[in-house]
Parts: structure tokens; C-alpha cells; sequence
């Protein structure tokens, strides 16, 4: 960008400039989310070629579906958390911990509505108590929500008795269809999923909740200075993380007809690797929904696409790994290029 | 107005932006006191502001400058003493009730989100949003748009309401800050060093500006460490010491040197005597000038 050192520029210069400042400006403001995409099809075409017929087919495709979303919804809250400066760690364990409310009083009233409707509501208390004990004690977010992770998990299996909890008695309810049916062949976790990245993205950008986030976590102290509500904003976003937790538990249980007090471990990575290869800086301040979205399909196709490419399960991990460094790569390199 | 209104919708109507009582003081602050951990910052300032005023606040580092508007801001609550408004006495200012009472600050530190659009730094803290909280952007950047080439003098193709601050000159970001400051119809501007990093040109331009902040019968608190710049644009000085005011007096009282003598003679013995035969006889207006003993 020579063009910005020159910043009172002549008229006719400005003329000239004006087009191809236009463009670089689109190219800046955009880069983050034109290189994810391109990482995601140039993805996507290498394992068209390795397996055509795996990745040619739909069934995979379906498959997707079903799994992306599980980790998906929670990496589009966790994305404004990020944004905010703060992270969740606990969230595995609030998947697990939303079920025992929905195991609870679907069991009491035989309604999987209620149930529903009781997960969502403890995923939002464990939220909250995650951003009180944060906000109000004065913590930093990733000490409590480690500590957090182990004690909401302690509390499911201590509520539960360690034992799993079978949930065929859910088939054919409408409540259970709402989730995780499938409507004209299309998995409902993935309807979810593409209805909450829009909702995350309008509470990003296009609400006074987002507003806020980017300031916090860009400078807390122009926040402070500047009057934002800062504790109510970062609860806030906690509770929210804590509901989508609560919804993507319930989905995962419902999907294997069961309730394992330890549903949710495992996906921690593969949430937070979907943030950072979107280009959510580990910062804050800036953070792309469309990249976390971006992310979730890469990082959900690459265990199927490892393995349907003739690899060997155990190189799956090596790769994941591999392709993480290498989207955080090319992001901080097209942040420096582009943003000063 | 109207975004104002959309932010502040908890302030009681009218306060801060209503006519005003002839004869009430824009601010008043009677013998406050705060202390960090034990550390008195400010000791028993009175202080006051009239409408239309600019007043020159003057002292050392440390001398209770920052504290003294982070109080009137209301991001610090004093421990004793009392603040009025237009005469009205307030007991629980915060950041946005202050800001609700028409009270602006352009930070020494400039308070902007470096990573943010332009418009979301000009904005913050009182989005332009509906009942749901959803916020208008569009028209956020239109009202940015036009304060750039309008108040700020933004010409350069390059810089647009979705430019973020890392892109701006020193000047440029602190002629972001002031006009944010006169946008939302300050009553009362609070300058914190503002020339600090600017170029001779553009110190003269923010100088302009704060005349210009008088001209539309606005108050300004004008602190610097450069008395130069506070004795050219100040209708009244005030010189803060070790948290005491050590010095209260209309600048047209002093020449510039003398202005210097007083400096020099609160630094080393902390007090200013009030009887010098510099002052007019017969002046007895106690707020005009007072020494405090140490």
C-alpha cells in the first residue's frame, strides 16, 4: 500500500489511483476470507483427485453433514469469544452437561421439547457461570475454563452415575426430527449449522453485541474509556457459547441414540482449529464468521478425505496438523502484506 | 441528535443538552479527593468550568492531571468531594452518564481501536442500533464519510470509512478523536495532551480547532505539558501541583514570561502567592485566583 504514504494526494493523481485503490482496497479487506477459499477448493480438488469416487459421490457429502455441525455450531460462538480476547475451553464438558438437563426432565415429563429446552437452558447457566466467575473474580478466561471443563465433565459423571443413558425412545418425536432428522435427505444439524453461522455473523457485525466485541478485544481500554459495557458484553458471550455447546451435545447424543456422559471429547481441537484457520486472530480484535465457517468444512473433510485417499488413519493427525500451520500461516502472511 | 438519543436512551431527558440557567457553572467540583493504594493523587481541588470557557489546565507528571479529568469523565470515582453539572449536583457519574451530560475527552493515549474501521471508532459505545440492538452500518458510514471530508479534511482516495486506524497519520488519529468528540454535541471537550506526537502543522490546525470549539459557545479543558500551547489557546489557566491547585487566574492577567515565573516559582516551593504585586488590587474574586498552602 504506497498509496496511503502519499496520503494528501493531488487531484489528478487521485483520479488515477482511484480504480486500482478500489480493487487493492476490496483485496485487503477481504484477503483473510479469498485465501481461506481458495485453501478450502484447492482442499477439496486434491482429494477429488486422490478419491474421486469417495468425494465424487454424495454420501460423503451427507455425511458432512451431520459431523461438521457438531463441532461448527460451537466454533461460530467461540469465534466472537475469540474475537473478544477471551477463549472457552469448557465447552466439551457443557455438551455433556446439557444432556443430563435434557436426560432429567425428559425423563420427569416424557416431553423431548422440555428436554430440549432444559439443555439449552443449562448450557446458558454454565455460560454464565464461566463468564461471572471470569468477569466478576477478575480470572483470565483460559485458567477458568479449564478448570471449568473438569468440573462441569466431574458433575455430569457425578449426576449420572458414570452410566450412559439410552435415548431410542426419542424416535419419531417431533422435537428429535427438528434436530436431527432429515427433510428431503438433508441432515438437520446442517440446516443448524448454516442458520446459526448467520446468526453469528449478523451478532458480529451487524449488532451492538459485536460492536462491542471488536473494541474489547482490540483495546480493552478504549472500551473502558469509552463506555462500553464490557462485563455484560463478555457474559454474554459466554452464555451464548454455552447454549451452542448444549445444542451441539444434544445433536451428537441424538444422532447415536444415546447419552454417553462423556459426549464432547475430542471436538475441543477440532472447534478451536476451525477458528484459527479461518483467520480468527488468537488476539482478538479481528475475526472472520465466514472463515470459521470455511474452516469447519476443512477441518471436518480432512479425516474422511485422509483416509479415502488410500492413507492409513494414522497419518490423520500428522496432516491436520500440517494443514492448521500452514492456513495461520498464510493468514499472518497476507495480514502483513495487506493491513499496514 | 438522534444517534444520541439511540445510545443514551437511559439518560434522563433534556439533562446535559437542555437550555441552560443563566449564571450556572457547566461544572464545578468542590474539595475532592482520591487516593490509589494509598497514594493521594488529588487532594482537595476545587475546580470549575464556565460555559463557553476554555480553560488551560497546567502541571507536572503526576501532578493529578489525568486523574482530575478521569474523575469529571466519570472513569474514576473520587473519594470525597462533590461534582455538580449545571448546577446539579451528580453522585454517580459513569463513563456513559458522563458522556450522556455532554462530557467528550480526546485521550492522551486517544482511546481508538487500531484494528477497527474508522467508523466503528467513531461510533463506539453508541452504535446507531434498533430495539433489538441491530445496528444501522450503512448509515454509520455515511455519517463517517462526510465528517472526513467535511471535519477532518480527509481527502486521500485511499482512506474510507472501512479503513482501520493502523492506516493513519498521528494528526489524522487525533483528528478522529475530536471530531468524534464534537459529532455526539459535546457540551464540554476534554482535551489530554492532545499535541503530543503531531507535527508543528498539525499542532497549529488542533489549535485552530480548539478556538473553534469556543466559537460554537462549547467549554474545552485544554492539558499539556507545553505551556505555550495552552497560554495561546486558554481563557483561564489552572495549575495543578502534586494534586493541590496551586494556581487559578484568567491568562489575560499575565504575559507569557510571567506566566514562565509562575511555573518556575510552583515547581520549586509547590504554591503560587497569590499577592505577588503582579495581580490587579482590589481583585476579589476568590475563583479568579487563590493559593492553596501546602
Amino acid at each position: 500500500m504506497s498509496a496511503q504514504a502519499v496520503s494528501p494526494a493531488p487531484a489528478p493523481s487521485t483520479k488515477e489511483q482511484a480504480p486500482r485503490s478500489s480493487l487493492a482496497m476490496f483485496t485487503t479487506k477481504w484477503a483473510g476470507q479469498i485465501g481461506i477459499t481458495f485453501a478450502f477448493l484447492l482442499l477439496w480438488v486434491i482429494f477429488l483427485a486422490l478419491a474421486p469416487d469417495t468425494f465424487g459421490g454424495d454420501r460423503i457429502y451427507k455425511s458432512f453433514g451431520q459431523t461438521v455441525p457438531q463441532f461448527g455450531i460451537i466454533a461460530m460462538m467461540l469465534t466472537m469469544v475469540i474475537v473478544s480476547g477471551d477463549i472457552d475451553l469448557s465447552f466439551p464438558s457443557v455438551m455433556g452437561l446439557g444432556m443430563v438437563g435434557f436426560v432429567w426432565v425428559w425423563d420427569a415429563t416424557d416431553v423431548v421439547l422440555l428436554g430440549v429446552i432444559a439443555a439449552i437452558g443449562v448450557g446458558a447457566a454454565a455460560g454464565l457461570f464461566n463468564g461471572l466467575v471470569i468477569t466478576v473474580v477478575g480470572l483470565p478466561s483460559l485458567v477458568v475454563t479449564i478448570g471449568t471443563q473438569f468440573l462441569f465433565r466431574g458433575m455430569t459423571l457425578v449426576l449420572v452415575g458414570g452410566s450412559s443413558f439410552a435415548l431410542a425412545a426419542t424416535r419419531g418425536d417431533p422435537a428429535r426430527e427438528l434436530l436431527v432428522g432429515k427433510p428431503f435427505d438433508i441432515p438437520m444439524e446442517f440446516v443448524w449449522f448454516l442458520g446459526i453461522t448467520v446468526l453469528a455473523w449478523v451478532l458480529l457485525n451487524r449488532h451492538r453485541l459485536g460492536g462491542n466485541t471488536y473494541v474489547i478485544g482490540d483495546n480493552a481500554q478504549t472500551a473502558r474509556l469509552m463506555g462500553v459495557p464490557i462485563r455484560r458484553t463478555r457474559i454474554m458471550l459466554f452464555v451464548l457459547t454455552g447454549m451452542a455447546a448444549a445444542l451441539a451435545g444434544m445433536m451428537l447424543s441424538l444422532q447415536v441414540v444415546n447419552f454417553y456422559p462423556n459426549v464432547g471429547t475430542g471436538l475441543l481441537l477440532p472447534a478451536l482449529a476451525a477458528v484459527f484457520v479461518g483467520g480468527t486472530s488468537v488476539f482478538g480484535g479481528r475475526g472472520s464468521i465466514y472463515g470459521t465457517f470455511i474452516g469447519a468444512l476443512m477441518i471436518g473433510a480432512i479425516p474422511a478425505g485422509i483416509v479415502a485417499s488410500g492413507l492409513t488413519d494414522f497419518w490423520t493427525q500428522a496432516i491436520y496438523g500440517a494443514i492448521i500451520l500452514i492456513a495461520i500461516s498464510i493468514h499472518a502472511v497476507l495480514q502483513r502484506r495487506f493491513q499496514r | 441528535m438522534t444517534e444520541r438519543r439511540a445510545a443514551n436512551g437511559d439518560a434522563p431527558a433534556g439533562e446535559g443538552s437542555g437550555p441552560r440557567q443563566p449564571g450556572t457553572r457547566q461544572l464545578e467540583m468542590k474539595g475532592v479527593y482520591k487516593s490509589f493504594g494509598g497514594v493521594r493523587v488529588l487532594q482537595n481541588v476545587d475546580f470549575h468550568l464556565e460555559p463557553g470557557e476554555v480553560v488551560g489546565l497546567l502541571g507536572d507528571n503526576g501532578a493529578g492531571k489525568s486523574t482530575l479529568i478521569k474523575i469529571i469523565t466519570g472513569y474514576h470515582q473520587p473519594d470525597e468531594g462533590q461534582l455538580l453539572f449545571n448546577g446539579v449536583e451528580v453522585t454517580d457519574l459513569s463513563v456513559p452518564r458522563a458522556r450522556a451530560l455532554g462530557v467528550e475527552t480526546v485521550y492522551q493515549e486517544r482511546a481508538l481501536a487500531e484494528q477497527q474501521p474508522l467508523w466503528r471508532n467513531i461510533f463506539v459505545g453508541r452504535y446507531i442500533s434498533n430495539r433489538l440492538g441491530l445496528m444501522d452500518v450503512g448509515e454509520m458510514r455515511r455519517i463517517t464519510e462526510r465528517l472526513m471530508t467535511e471535519e477532518m479534511g480527509f481527502t486521500s482516495a485511499v482512506l474510507t470509512p472501512d479503513t482501520t486506524v493502523t492506516g493513519l497519520s498521528g494528526g489524522e488519529r487525533q483528528g478522529l478523536a475530536i471530531v468524534r468528540a464534537l459529532h455526539f454535541e459535546a457540551q464540554m471537550i476534554i482535551l489530554d495532551e492532545p499535541t503530543m506526537g503531531l507535527s508543528l502543522k498539525e499542532t497549529e490546525k488542533l489549535l485552530k480547532f480548539v478556538d473553534g470549539i469556543r466559537a460554537r459557545g462549547k467549554s474545552a479543558i485544554f492539558i499539556d505539558h507545553n505551556f505555550f500551547h495552552v497560554y495561546s489557546v486558554a481563557d483561564r489557566i489552572v495549575v495543578l501541583d502534586r494534586g493541590k491547585v496551586a494556581a487559578d487566574f484568567p491568562k489575560s492577567r499575565y504575559t507569557l514570561n510571567e506566566l514562565m515565573d509562575i511555573m518556575r516559582e510552583i515547581a520549586s516551593t509547590g504554591l503560587f502567592e497569590a499577592d505577588r504585586s503582579l495581580a490587579g488590587p482590589g481583585d476579589a474574586d476568590a475563583n479568579a485566583m487563590h493559593g492553596v498552602q501546602s
